[in-house]
C-alpha cells in the first residue's frame, strides 16, 4: 500500500477556516490577480436569455461586535424560475440552460457588502412533498469561521408559502423565522443580511 | 465524465461536528465573534442540497494547474521548492469523486500572499499569483503544480507563525458536501504550534490533513511529489431500487 494520510476510517476531512486571503483562490480577479483566469467563477448568473423575474440581492455579514465583515465570501445556489436546479443530479427535470444556479460574491473591502444579480427562484418540494416557499441556499465562508456556514433566504411577499414552509417550522424559536426572510427594498431589490451573532443571530442548518 | 455508473440518489451521511473544528475556539481568536452562538437547526437533505453545480474541464485554461507558470512572465517561474501536490478525492465510501472542481491557494516561497491586507516583510514574487485549479478525473485523482509556500506570522499571540499551507476549496456532486480546508507538510515542526489547526479536537483528524512526501511520485530533477488524499461526505446507499418514483 503506498502512503497515504488516509485510515481504515473514511470519514469526512476535517474543516478549516477560509482565512483572510479566500479571495486569492476563489476569486483571484477581484483580488487583483489578473489573467489567471477570464473571470471569477460565479460572478456572473444570469444572462439575457434566463427566464425568470429579475432580482438583486444585497446585503452584508455582521459580527457579535455589530462590525461588518470587510474579508467574508457568500455562495448562494438556488433553483431556475420552474423550481428545478441547474445540476446533473436534478432528477426532477432540466434547467433553464441559462441559468447557473450558482453565484458567488467577495465582501465589498470598504463597505462589506455582497451583491447578486439573478432571478427569483420557482418552489422545490420538500422530500415528503409539501412544497417549500421560494428560497435560495447561502454559504458563508471567512477568517475566523471553522467551518462554512449554511443558511437560506426567503421572499418577504410569500407570506402564505412562508407560513406554510416545511424547514421554518422546524425552527422552533419563532421569534428567530424573521432571519431567514429578506427585506424588500422595491424594485426587485432585496436586503438580507447575515449575523453571525447576537440577539437576531441568523439561523445556521446542520444539512 | 467516463462513469458508465448510475448516479447516486440516497441522503449524506451526517456531519459530525465533533470531528471538525467548533465554530467557537478561543485559541483562534478571530472566531470568537465570529462564531454562532445558537444550536445549528438540523434539516434532513432536499433537492437543493443533494444537487449541485458542476463546473466541467471545459472551464480550466492550459496553466490552471501550474502554479509555478500560471502567473508568471512567459518563460520564467515562480521562485521557490519546485512540488506537484496528488491525490484523490473521495467520499466517507470510498467511492472516487470524479468531475469535481478543486480551488486551492496560497503564500509565495517565502511566506507572502499576493493580497492587498497582508503586509509580510517577506518580498512579492512577481511570477507568483497565488491561484490554482483543476477537475478531478474519473477515478477522483487530481494533481497541480507548485513551489512549496513559506510559513509566516500572524496576528493571534504575539509570536504565531502558521505551517505552510495550502488552502483547498472542494465541490461534490450536491451543495452540502462544500468543503474548504488547508493542506499541511509532513515533518513540518510548525504544526504543533499552530492555533487554527488546534481548533481541530483530534489527533487522527488533524493528521488526515497532512500530506505525505511521495518518493514513489517525485520527479527526478523537477519536482518532489505530495499525496493528499481528501475525503468528501459519502451517500447512503439506496439498498432496495424499487421502490416507484417520488416515493
Amino acid at each position: 500500500m503506498r502512503r497515504t494520510n488516509l485510515t481504515d476510517s473514511l470519514k469526512e476531512t476535517p474543516s478549516q477556516t477560509a482565512g483572510p486571503y479566500v479571495h486569492i483562490g476563489l476569486t483571484p480577479n477581484f483580488a487583483g490577480i489578473a489573467g489567471v483566469y477570464p473571470h471569477d467563477l460565479g460572478s456572473r448568473m444570469i444572462s439575457d436569455r434566463t427566464r425568470g423575474e429579475r432580482v438583486v440581492i444585497e446585503g452584508q455579514v455582521i459580527d457579535g461586535s455589530g462590525s461588518v465583515l470587510r474579508d467574508a465570501l457568500v455562495e448562494i445556489w438556488q433553483a431556475d424560475a420552474a423550481g428545478l436546479y441547474p445540476s446533473p443530479n436534478e432528477t426532477r427535470g432540466s434547467a433553464d440552460p441559462a441559468f447557473a444556479g450558482f453565484g458567488r460574491c467577495p465582501s465589498d473591502q470598504e463597505s462589506g457588502a455582497f451583491r447578486f444579480e439573478t432571478i427569483r427562484p420557482g418552489p422545490v418540494p420538500w422530500p415528503d412533498g409539501r412544497m417549500q416557499a421560494p428560497h435560495i441556499q447561502f454559504w458563508v465562508v471567512a477568517r475566523g469561521i471553522n467551518i462554512g456556514l449554511h443558511t437560506r433566504m426567503y421572499f418577504p411577499e410569500d407570506e402564505a408559502a412562508l407560513a406554510a414552509d416545511p424547514v421554518l417550522n422546524l425552527v422552533e424559536h419563532a421569534v428567530r423565522r424573521p432571519t431567514l426572510v429578506a427585506q424588500s427594498l422595491g424594485g426587485g431589490r432585496y436586503r438580507f443580511d447575515i449575523r453571525l451573532q447576537g440577539a437576531d443571530e441568523t439561523v445556521f442548518f446542520d444539512i | 465524465m467516463s462513469s458508465n455508473a448510475a448516479p447516486e440518489r440516497g441522503t449524506f451521511y451526517p456531519r459530525d461536528f465533533a470531528w471538525h473544528p467548533p465554530a467557537y475556539h478561543p485559541g483562534y481568536k478571530s472566531s470568537v465573534l465570529r462564531a454562532p452562538r445558537r444550536a445549528l437547526i438540523s434539516l434532513e437533505n432536499s433537492a437543493g442540497d443533494l444537487a449541485g453545480p458542476v463546473f466541467g474541464h471545459d472551464i480550466l485554461g492550459p496553466l490552471d494547474h501550474d502554479l509555478t507558470a500560471n502567473a508568471a512572465t512567459p518563460g520564467e517561474s515562480a521562485i521557490g521548492e519546485r512540488i506537484v501536490v496528488h491525490g484523490r478525492l473521495l467520499d466517507e465510501r470510498g467511492r472516487p469523486v470524479p468531475g469535481a472542481l478543486i480551488e486551492v491557494w496560497q503564500a509565495n516561497a517565502g511566506g507572502r500572499y499576493r493580497h492587498r491586507k497582508d503586509g509580510y516583510l517577506a518580498p512579492l514574487d512577481p511570477n507568483f499569483g497565488g491561484c490554482g485549479r483543476v477537475v478531478t478525473d474519473a477515478d477522483g485523482a487530481y494533481a497541480f503544480r507548485t513551489v512549496r509556500p513559506g510559513p509566516y506570522p500572524w496576528m493571534n499571540r504575539p509570536n504565531d507563525w502558521r505551517p505552510a499551507h495550502i488552502h483547498f476549496s472542494l465541490w461534490g456532486a450536491g451543495f452540502a458536501q462544500r468543503l474548504i480546508t488547508q493542506m499541511y507538510f509532513e515533518g513540518d515542526p510548525l504544526i504543533g504550534h499552530c492555533p487554527i489547526i488546534a481548533t481541530i479536537p483530534q489527533a487522527d483528524a488533524i493528521d488526515r490533513l497532512v500530506a505525505r512526501l511521495d518518493m514513489d511520485n517525485t520527479q527526478p530533477f523537477d519536482s518532489i511529489a505530495w499525496r493528499f488524499d481528501i475525503v468528501l461526505r459519502g451517500r447512503k446507499a439506496t439498498f432496495f431500487e424499487n421502490r416507484p418514483e417520488g416515493m
